[in-house]
C-alpha cells in the first residue's frame, strides 16, 4: 500500500491551524416547500481541505453556494471568517470578496480577455491600480501555467484551460477560502488532470478549500475530511483513509460501491 | 503499391503530393454562371425571366431619372420643357430645397445654425460610436446637447449654460453622496441640478440679450431637420431609459418591478399615433392653465416613452439569453449590483440585443414622420401640406416622396451598416 502511504504523508505535510474559517450551525434551507438542506452543522478550520460528495440532488452544491450567499438559507447561522452572513448587501459583498468560487461551467466572462477576466474584480472591488492588478493576474496565470493566453478570449481556450483561468480569476482577489463546485465534471478526462494538479498545488500552499467533487483520487491525496451527503443531510464524515476503507452507513457503502465499482 | 491493402500490408508515405489547382471547369466566369444561374433548365428560365423584369423596370425608371428637369418654377413649366417626353420634375426639389430641409417658417438667415448643428452631430457621436476615437472628444458629446439647443432654438447662451451647470452640479453632488448609498446620490444629484437650474432661471430672465442668437419658436421647426431632431433625441434618450426599464422589470423589489411592467405593457399596447394626439391635445388639460409646455418637448416625451418600452423588451430578451452562471460569477467575485450589471451583464446583453435595438431605432426614426398628422411640418408634413397644396407643384408626387424615401433610406441604411460592423467587432465568443 505504498500509494496510500504516499498520499498520507503528502496530506500530513499540510498543516491545519486551530483558527475557525467557516462555522455552519444548524442551517436549514428550503426551495419553496422542498427541504433541501436539513440541520447542517459544519466547522472548517483554516487550512483544512474538505471534499463533499454524494448523489446528485443531495444538496452538496447548495451547501457550498450558501457559504458565499449565492443561495439564501432560511434557518441557522453561517459565519465566514468571523463575519455572520446576514441579508445586508455590503456584508455579503465583503464575504464574497474573501471567498473565491469555481463553477462546474467555469462562468468566465466571454466578452473580456483572459487578463481582463482576472483584473475585473481586483480593479472594481478592491480598487487596485490597473497596473498592479495586471501584475497580480499575470502572476496567477503563470501559476496555473497559461500566461501566454492572457490576451485571448475565453471562447478560444479549451475547457481545462478555462477552468484554470477561473481558478486564477478567483485567486486574484487573494481569497482566504476557496469553494469548488464540481470543477472537473464538465471536462474531458485528459483535462481533468491539469485542473486537479492546479488544485493540489493550491492545497499544498495551505489554502482553505471546500470541494464538491467525485474525484476520489483527489480526495485521498489532499483532503483532511471527506463528507458524504444524502437527502440534504450530512450522512457521514471521516478522514479519507477511513472513509474509503471503512464506510459506516449503508448509504455511503452503496454510493462508494457505485462510483468506485468500475 | 496500388494493389496493396492497408489492412494487410504496413504502409508509409514516402513522397508528399504537391498542391495543385482545381480543374478548369470549376473556375472562371463561365463556371460561375453555369453553377449559379443556369444549373438546370428551370433555373435558366427563371434567370431569363428575372433579367426581363429588371430590364422593364430600368427601361421605365432610367429615362425618368436621366431626363429629369432640375430647373423650372412650376410643374407647368416642367411639362413645357419636357414637351411630352418622359422625365421627372425634380425642379421641385431645387426650388423648395430649404423648405424640405428646414420647414417653411424657420428664419432664412439662420439656416446655417441647424446645418452647423448637424455637422457637429458627427463630432459628438463619433466617440460614442467608435472606441478608436480619442476619449477626450467625449467632452464634445457632453457639450453637444446644449450647443445644439442653442443653435436650433437661439436665444441667450445663458439658458443652455445654466442647463449644463445644473447637470455638472448634479453629477458632482451625486459623486459625493454615492458612497453613502445609491438612492442618496440619485436624489441629491437631482435636487442639486434642479436647484441650480431654478436659480439660473432668474439670471436667464434677467439677461435675455447676453450672447443671443435670433430666437426660433418650436412651431417654426420643420422639414427633415424636425425628423432628425426628434430621431436623434428620442433614440439617445430611449436607450438608457429602456435599459433601466428592462433591469427594473427583472428587479426583486416588487414595487419597482410592477411599475416597470405596467409602464411597458401599457405603452406597448397603445398605438404611437394615439400617444401623439395625447401629446398634442389632451396633455394640455392635465397641465395647470397658463403653463406653456413646448409642443416638441411633449412629442419627444411621447415618442421616447414609446420607444423605450420597446427597447426595454428587446434588452429583456438579451438579459434572458445570458446564462445564470454569469450573474453568479459576477456575484461570487464580490461585484455589487451596479458593477455586475455595468461590467458583466449589460455588455453581453446589449451585444445580443443590437439587432433588436437597431430595429426599434430605425422604426422610431421613420415614425417621426407621424408628427405630420398632428399638424407639425416635418419632411412628410411639408410635402403633403405646403408643397403639394401649392398651385406651382400640385401633383409632383413621385419626385417628392421619392426624395423623402431616399433621405430616410440613407440614414436608416447607415444605422444598419454601423450596427453590423459593431456586431462583427464585438464578436469575441468564437462560436
Amino acid at each position: 500500500m505504498t500509494m496510500t502511504d504516499d498520499a498520507a504523508t503528502a496530506r500530513n505535510r499540510l498543516s491545519v491551524s486551530d483558527e475557525i474559517a467557516i462555522e455552519i450551525v444548524n442551517m436549514n434551507k428550503w426551495y419553496g416547500t422542498f427541504h433541501v438542506l436539513r440541520d447542517i452543522d459544519l466547522t472548517v478550520m483554516r487550512g483544512e481541505r474538505i471534499v463533499i460528495c454524494g448523489p446528485s440532488g443531495s444538496g452538496k452544491s447548495t451547501l457550498i453556494r450558501c457559504i458565499n450567499a449565492l443561495e439564501e438559507h432560511q434557518k441557522g447561522r453561517i459565519t465566514v471568517d468571523g463575519t455572520v452572513l446576514s441579508s445586508d448587501l455590503k456584508n455579503i459583498d465583503r464575504i464574497r470578496s474573501e471567498v473565491g468560487m469555481c463553477f462546474q461551467h467555469f462562468n468566465l466572462f466571454p466578452h473580456l480577455t483572459i487578463l481582463e477576466n482576472c483584473t475585473l474584480a481586483p480593479i472594481w472591488v478592491r480598487k487596485t491600480p490597473k497596473r498592479e492588478a495586471e501584475e497580480t493576474a499575470m502572476h496567477f496565470l503563470t501559476k496555473v501555467k497559461i500566461p501566454e493566453q492572457a490576451d485571448k478570449y475565453p471562447g478560444q481556450l479549451s475547457g481545462g484551460q478555462q477552468q484554470r483561468v477561473a481558478i486564477a480569476r478567483s485567486l486574484c482577489m487573494k481569497p482566504r477560502i476557496m469553494l469548488f463546485d464540481e470543477p472537473t465534471s464538465a471536462l474531458d478526462p485528459e483535462m481533468i488532470k491539469e485542473v486537479l494538479d492546479t488544485m493540489i498545488e493550491l492545497a499544498e500552499e495551505g489554502m482553505t478549500m471546500i470541494c464538491v467533487t467525485h474525484e476520489m483520487g483527489f480526495a485521498r491525496q489532499v483532503a483532511n475530511r471527506v463528507i458524504f451527503m444524502d437527502q440534504g443531510q450530512i450522512v457521514e464524515q471521516n478522514e479519507p483513509e477511513e472513509f474509503f476503507r471503512n464506510p459506516q452507513s449503508d448509504r455511503t457503502k452503496l454510493f462508494l460501491s457505485q462510483i468506485l465499482g468500475h | 503499391m496500388s494493389d496493396t491493402h492497408a489492412q494487410s500490408v504496413p504502409f508509409v508515405r514516402e513522397s508528399f503530393i504537391p498542391e495543385a489547382p482545381p480543374p478548369e471547369t470549376d473556375t472562371g466566369v463561365v463556371a460561375w454562371l453555369r453553377k449559379n444561374l443556369f444549373s438546370t433548365w428551370a433555373y435558366a428560365l427563371l434567370t431569363i425571366a428575372a433579367l426581363y423584369v429588371i430590364y422593364v423596370i430600368l427601361a421605365g425608371v432610367l429615362p425618368w431619372l436621366l431626363n429629369g428637369v432640375w430647373n423650372a418654377d412650376s410643374i407647368q413649366q416642367c411639362r413645357e420643357i419636357l414637351a411630352g417626353e418622359r422625365g421627372g420634375c425634380f425642379a421641385v426639389l431645387t426650388e423648395r430645397w430649404n423648405q424640405l430641409l428646414f420647414g417653411f417658417s424657420y428664419p432664412t438667415e439662420a439656416y446655417w445654425r441647424p446645418t452647423l448643428a448637424f455637422a457637429l452631430l458627427f463630432v459628438a457621436a463619433a466617440p460614442v460610436l467608435f472606441t478608436s476615437v480619442p476619449r477626450i472628444l467625449l467632452v464634445a458629446t457632453l457639450l453637444y446637447p446644449f450647443a445644439a439647443y442653442w443653435l436650433l432654438w437661439g436665444g441667450t447662451i445663458l439658458a443652455p449654460l445654466v442647463g449644463l451647470l445644473g447637470v455638472i452640479g448634479g453629477y458632482l453632488v451625486y459623486r459625493r453622496l454615492i458612497d453613502r448609498s445609491f438612492a442618496y446620490g440619485l436624489l441629491g444629484g437631482i435636487v442639486a441640478a434642479a436647484a441650480i437650474m431654478w436659480l439660473g432661471g432668474f439670471v436667464v430672465a434677467d439677461q435675455p440679450r447676453f450672447l443671443s442668437l435670433l430666437p426660433v419658436q418650436s412651431r417654426d421647426m420643420g422639414g427633415f431637420m424636425l425628423n432628425m431632431l426628434l430621431g436623434v433625441i428620442c433614440v439617445s434618450l430611449s436607450l438608457p431609459i429602456g435599459i433601466l426599464l428592462a433591469l427594473g422589470r427583472q428587479s426583486s423589489l416588487p414595487i419597482i418591478k410592477w411599475i416597470c411592467v405596467v409602464f411597458i405593457e401599457f405603452v406597448r399596447g397603445v398605438p404611437l399615433i394615439t400617444l401623439l394626439f395625447v401629446a398634442n391635445v389632451v396633455l394640455a388639460y392635465f397641465l395647470p392653465p397658463g403653463t406653456t409646455f413646448d409642443l416638441i418637448l411633449r412629442v419627444i416625451i411621447m415618442i421616447t416613452m414609446f420607444a423605450s418600452a420597446y427597447i426595454a423588451e428587446v434588452i429583456r430578451g438579451g438579459l434572458a439569453a445570458l446564462p445564470r452562471g454569469q450573474y453568479e460569477a459576477a456575484d461570487s467575485l464580490g461585484l455589487d449590483y451596479a458593477q455586475a450589471m455595468r461590467l458583466v451583464i449589460l455588455p453581453q446583453a446589449l451585444k445580443i440585443s443590437i439587432p433588436g435595438i437597431v430595429n426599434v431605432a430605425v422604426g422610431l426614426f421613420k415614425d417621426t414622420t407621424l408628427v405630420s398628422i398632428i399638424s407639425m411640418f416635418d419632411l412628410v408634413g411639408m410635402i403633403r401640406g405646403p408643397i403639394l397644396a401649392s398651385t406651382d407643384w400640385g401633383g409632383v408626387y413621385w419626385e417628392l416622396f421619392g426624395f423623402a424615401a431616399l433621405l430616410f433610406f440613407v440614414v436608416c441604411y447607415g444605422i444598419s451598416q454601423y450596427s453590423q460592423w459593431l456586431e462583427r467587432r464585438l464578436a469575441t465568443d468564437h462560436r
